[in-house]
């Protein structure tokens, strides 16, 4: 069984990066909260205590997703390796 | 029922929200058909054909701990216990999960195990395995259902959703991301998770703290709450039960919840434990429970300072029943502060968390199912497709019985707690059995089902006692030390005295398995050294994480 794991070439490897997807939605959520976020009525500021909530956190998501988007981009995954050369 | 369903916590949602709900949703089902191409062995469906880099299932291992059940109960935790509740995370986690990294993952990694069962059937016997399999499995479906059930209850109360969409719809999202996707599915969305739910609770946060003053005007208004000035202190309250909120001397703390409690959970636990076994090495696995560690310092900022907040600015909260339970602590806090914007992002990072309880549970369940009770014991020696298939049945029936566990739930009040509590009764035993056999060569296979079985009557006994009200505790808190304690004790005696009687396994069966049996991965130096590059080291990064620990007492002593 154990032997078998390491034999075959390792599936997930090939897969798509997950820096990807963490990247692209926040990227999209961080453009439509800021967006809305620099549509706020004055009630939704005062709901959250004066706090231009949706700006900032929006700022923050698309900050985030495009540092996902960056280091995939300056990182890229290796391509997959096929070889047994696991450890030892 | 009824006095949820006609809700004041029913949150004003707009498109916008929805549309952040729904975006959520479909990148979910999306990483479960993208990773389907990568399945081509049981293996890849089981444990992500052991591929993963080490900041992915490190976040994953955090993640998949962050059930909605326990950020709710966290802040909830919070709004009642005050700052004690920081004991469950630099006491009750982050020393097990350095652990776990630095001496426990060179034997589960290094012998090859596909699941923490198997390995106790290759250290002990096949009775010790089937006990431990079924027990878990058993343990994870019916969670499953109790997660499922309290995300139905939630959901009806925030968006006025009747309980059985709920259920039908958060079961068939899980069932398809993971029934599609395996293992990598479940860790790739956990990973997504994890900043879903933060990006959802770090605004309560701000909001909240600017509402009441910043963090000296929170401290203000606790002490002048009822709990008062007890609730800002973590140890200096805790030379006797009953002087501080929690009703727990400082030694039920360290030993019970510290010790036994916590260790039993993180160490042996498989659904955690997995998401390390399916990292790309074995540095990578030890680094798995210590890079979530990082993580699991901080985000008491956003379960027990909201719980904090909650307390001091709604008014009536800690009833019995209805709206203001200290368990709808958060909820409040998103009615009362969130815009819309990031309240659809709340609202979607509480569902994340709920899925990524459940889905932890359900790959959890599917693998130990397919390999430790149908391949070893039903259907020996077939095809790797055909366990492929079977796990993706056990996958599908798994979630329907955590459908029929949520419906059942639904019908009786406390259900959930006593499950939890009942299955929370079989890890204080595993951790004694496991610490014992990884570094006692002689302990004989006997020996380690017995210790189990004994171990775990121990800690029911006492629970039971409880409940009847023979033995009486401060509280069920202490109740749970004193039960996980007495497990732990009972399990190494016995453990001792059946070694004495029965013959121990051949040392050639024990290589990889026993400290200091040869074997490639499980010699002190291997334990010690680890890798030259600092970040890279666990033992140097477990030891960070620990002081770390430690150092952030210092300002809530």
């Amino acid at each position: 069984m154990a032997e078998d794991d390491q034999k075959r070439v390792s599936a997930a490897a090939r897969l798509f990066d997950v820096r990807r997807v963490i990247g692209g939605l926040f990227v999209v959520y961080g453009v439509i909260v800021t967006l809305l976020g620099i549509f706020d009525s004055p009630e939704e500021i005062d709901k959250a205590e004066g706090v231009r909530i949706n700006l900032w956190m929006g700022l923050a998501m698309l900050a985030l997703g495009l540092f996902f988007l960056l280091w995939l981009r300056l990182n890229p995954p290796k391509p997959p390796q096929i070889d047994e050369s696991e450890e030892q | 029922m009824e006095v949820l369903a006609a809700s004041g916590l029913r949150l004003d949602l707009d498109i916008f929200d929805y549309l952040i709900l729904v975006l959520y949703f479909g990148t979910v089902l999306g990483v479960g058909f993208a990773a389907r191409r990568a399945i081509r062995t049981s293996a890849d469906f089981f444990l992500s054909g052991r591929a993963m880099p080490a900041w992915v299932t490190g976040l994953a291992f955090v993640s998949a701990n962050l059930g909605a059940l326990e950020i709710l109960g966290m802040a909830a935790n919070g709004a009642q216990y005050g700052l004690m509740t920081l004991h469950y995370y630099w006491v009750g986690a982050v020393p097990a999960m350095v652990f776990l990294g630095i001496v426990m993952m060179p034997f589960y990694y290094g012998s090859k195990v596909h699941s923490v069962p198997e390995f106790l059937r290759r250290r002990f016997n096949n009775s010790a395995h089937l006990f431990n399999a079924i027990s878990f499995a058993v343990a994870q479906v019916l969670i499953a259902g109790v997660n499922l059930f309290a995300l139905a209850l939630i959901l009806q109360a925030l968006l006025g959703w009747p309980l059985w969409v709920s259920i039908g719809l958060g079961a068939a999202i899980v069932l398809i991301y993971i029934g599609v996707g395996g293992l990598s599915s479940a860790i790739y969305n956990e990973v997504l998770q994890f900043f879903v739910i933060l990006a959802g609770l770090i605004p309560i946060t701000i909001v909240g703290l600017v509402k009441v003053g910043g963090v000296d005007g929170l401290m203000d208004k606790v002490r002048q709450s009822p709990l008062g000035d007890a609730a800002l202190h973590t140890w200096s309250n805790t030379g006797s039960s009953d002087a501080n909120p929690l009703g727990a001397n400082w030694i039920g703390i360290i030993f019970g919840l510290g010790f036994v409690l916590s260790f039993g959970y993180w160490t042996t636990n498989f659904a955690e434990v997995q998401r390390a076994l399916s990292a790309k090495d074995m540095n990578a696995a030890r680094r798995t429970p210590i890079i979530g560690a990082f993580p699991k310092l901080l985000i008491p900022v956003v379960t027990v300072v909201p719980g904090l907040i909650a307390l001091v600015t709604v008014k009536g909260l800690g009833a019995e029943s209805g709206d203001l339970t200290y368990n709808n602590a958060i909820p409040l806090l998103m009615r009362d502060l969130l815009p819309n914007g990031v309240l659809g992002v709340a609202v979607t990072g509480l569902l994340a968390s709920f899925m990524a309880g459940m889905a932890a549970n359900v790959s959890g369940f599917n693998t130990v199912f397919t390999y430790d009770i149908w391949q070893p014991y039903i259907r020996k020696g077939r095809s790797d497709e055909y366990y492929l298939r079977v796990g993706r049945w056990a996958t599908f029936g798994g979630v329907v019985i955590g459908i029929g566990t949520a419906f059942i739930a639904a019908g009786y009040d406390n259900i959930m707690n006593y499950i939890q509590a009942l299955f929370s009764l079989f890890n204080a035993p595993l951790f004694a059995t496991f610490i014992v056999g990884m570094f006692w060569k002689r302990m004989s296979a006997w020996a380690g089902f017995w210790s189990l079985l004994l171990g775990f009557l121990a800690s029911l006994a006492l629970y039971l006692a409880h409940l009847g009200d023979v033995i009486k505790f401060n509280s069920d808190l202490e109740e749970s030390f004193w039960g996980a304690g007495a497990a732990f004790v009972v399990a190494v005696i016995v453990a001792i005295i059946v070694t004495m009687f029965t013959p121990s396994k051949p040392e050639s069966e024990l290589r990889g398995l026993v400290y200091g049996l040869g074997g490639p991965s499980t010699g002190a130096d291997v334990i010690i050294s680890g890798e030259k590059v600092w970040w890279r080291n666990p033992v140097l990064l477990g030891t960070v994480a620990v002081v770390l620990a430690v150092v952030l007492y210092i300002p809530v002593w």
